[in-house]
């Protein structure tokens, strides 16, 4: 029976396993010697002070730390049972299988509707492409604001609209685990909101990774989190214990806010 | 707790702000009066020529060929051969430089070898064109047995403006945001279909600027085609690519190094042509670029 810090998973077993997982950019160790169950169909949460290492971790999930020329990743990744950084696994399925919305919204300079096509088409998954498009755009909460103007330039779109979009376009690809950094870091409350609408239903098909300086967006959403000091995992449990009954006292100091 | 006088914007200037002002204003006068020097010398050499060369610009001087005679002389063969020229160069530099510039920025791996080829690229591009005529001599025409045939002569123009195309595609490439990549690695793209479908439509503009300013470049050469074989006095329009050819710097360089003052009139619309020629070209260059930024 699979279980993460004494909780029963129901039989789910982790979606992903990091075991002694660092991250070198050059001679900064920036995450150090990580282990981290993310179980499957759960929101888990990975907290902590900026340049902690949380995007950093979080990009060795779909080996996009790859892409870092000065990047080095030690450790392993378990998917399926396979590890992602073994030799022989193609980064392309990884990342196909294994989606990801960035810190800042980043849509291609084309259309709306290519942008989020643009996933599938490159994988070859263009089906009834117009329905993902609109099924995507519907789950990122952003159908209603762009149904009347698919063929405008992506860049017109306001920051919020673009990361919205930027969200759309992942889920259009429809990967087995999504990981984001901050999602909601640019949208108003009520975006915000909409995507953690979101984040919710989408748990039912996917297990979630999610960045975020939101405490309470943290405790909202969150079934597990994760707290990173220095590149160091420092706490990592159900997110209520994290938030009302931490064992460390540098988590209860930063969920708190008392951290300085 | 102090209390603060309130200053109205536009009363409280000082030494600071009125020398950092003045700095600004006489920097915009000193840029103006650069880039009036580089027009003013355009147009004392536009006006000179046009005086000379527009009563002889004509189509006749379009329809005939080179001949001892001014008043029956015109440029047919030159501007056949230049285009001819032109767009076999094109056609051969620009998907090997492309390419060349995508391995480089793309796939290369980031290694001494690498450093040496990049050094080498950027030498290259400083090379006088003189060198690369005694190259496409020994190369082109002896060694493979091309003659002196357009096809020399763009072969050797191609190795001239290569460098120049590589290293402006070089620079578009790398101008096109990492985040863009990253993105569409993300979603799961390969290699190929990130380049493909996003790094090169959006560093297109950019290298066909570069394109362009390379072959406008080549249009103007003279020395390397002497050398491989372009001659003077050419009375036929090329055929094909194993033709013989002239092309329209040269044509002019005969005709001004004659005496007679009809021929330096004729020399005069010759530039008129060949000035209209780079014109097309910068034009077509803008028209696809525009295009091109139109499709984001
Ligand atoms: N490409 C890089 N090259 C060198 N150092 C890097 C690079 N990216 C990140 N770092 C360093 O690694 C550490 C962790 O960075 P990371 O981006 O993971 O932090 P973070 O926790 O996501 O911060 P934030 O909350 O501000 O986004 C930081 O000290 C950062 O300076
Ligand atoms: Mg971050």
């Amino acid at each position: 029976m699979a279980t993460v810090y004494g909780i029963d998973l129901g039989g789910r077993g982790p979606a992903l396993q990091a075991r002694g997982l660092s991250v070198y950019y050059g001679e900064k160790h920036a995450v150090q010697n990580v282990d981290l169950e993310i179980p499957a169909n759960q929101v888990v949460a990975l907290i902590g002070p900026s340049g902690c290492g949380k995007s950093t971790l979080l990009r060795c999930f779909n080996r996009m730390n790859d892409l870092v020329k000065t990047a080095r990743v030690d450790g392993t990744v378990d998917f399926h049972g396979q590890n992602l950084y073994a030799s022989g696994i193609d980064p392309v399925e990884v990342r196909r299988r294994i989606g990801m919305v960035f810190q800042k919204p980043n849509p291609f300079p084309k259309s709306i509707y290519d942008n989020v096509a643009f996933g599938p088409r490159m994988n070859g998954l263009d089906g009834d492409l117009d329905a993902t498009v609109e099924e995507s755009l519907r789950r990122a909460a952003l159908w209603d604001e762009v149904s009347d103007r698919l063929d405008d330039s992506a860049y017109a779109l306001s920051g919020g609209q673009q990361q919205r979009l930027c969200i759309a376009r992942t889920l259009a690809v429809k990967p087995e685990i999504v990981l984001m950094d901050e999602p909601a870091s640019a949208l108003d409350p009520i975006a915000t909101q909409r995507i953690e609408e979101l984040i919710y239903e989408l748990k039912r098909d996917y297990t979630i990774v999610i960045v975020t300086h939101n405490m309470q967006q943290a405790a909202r959403i969150s079934d597990y989190t994760a707290f990173l000091y220095m590149g160091q995992l420092i706490e990592y449990g159900p997110t209520e214990t994290i938030f009302t009954n931490p064992r460390e006292k540098r988590t209860e100091d930063y969920v708190t806010g008392r951290f300085g | 707790m102090s209390e603060r006088t309130p200053v109205p914007i536009g009363t409280a200037e000082s030494a600071f702000d009125r020398r950092r002002r003045l700095f600004g204003v006489m920097f915009a006068w000193l840029c103006g009066a650069a880039t009036l020097v580089g027009v003013a010398a355009l147009v004392v050499l536009l006006v000179d020529v046009l005086i000379d060369g527009l009563p002889r610009l004509d189509v006749q001087l379009l329809t005939s060929f080179a001949s001892r005679f001014p008043e029956r002389a015109g440029v047919r063969a030159a501007l056949a051969g230049s285009i001819w020229l032109l767009v076999l160069t094109a056609v051969i530099s620009f998907p090997v430089s492309v390419a060349a510039a995508i391995y480089l920025e793309e796939y290369a791996p980031k290694g001494w070898i690498t450093k040496v080829i990049q050094t080498n690229i950027a030498n290259l591009a400083g090379v006088p064109s003189i060198v690369y005529g005694i190259l496409g001599l020994a190369l082109f025409v002896r060694a493979m047995g091309l003659d002196r045939s357009i096809l020399s002569g763009a072969l050797t123009l191609s190795l001239l403006v290569m460098p120049v195309i590589i290293m402006a595609s070089q620079e578009a490439i790398r101008a096109v945001p990492p985040t863009i990549r990253e993105a569409a690695y993300g979603l799961g793209a390969t290699r190929w279909q990130v380049v493909s479908y996003q790094v090169l439509p959006m560093a297109f503009p950019g290298i066909l600027t570069g394109t362009i300013l390379a072959l406008s470049r080549a249009v103007g050469e003279t020395a390397p085609l002497i050398l491989v074989g372009a001659v003077g006095f050419v009375a036929f329009t090329p055929r094909g690519i194993m033709d013989q050819f002239t092309v329209l710097p040269l044509q002019i360089y005969s005709w001004i190094s004659r005496p007679q003052d009809e021929f330096r009139e004729l020399a005069a619309a010759g530039i008129i042509v060949l000035l209209l020629l780079l014109l097309t070209m910068n034009a077509a260059a803008i028209i696809l670029r525009n295009r091109a930024l139109a499709r984001r």
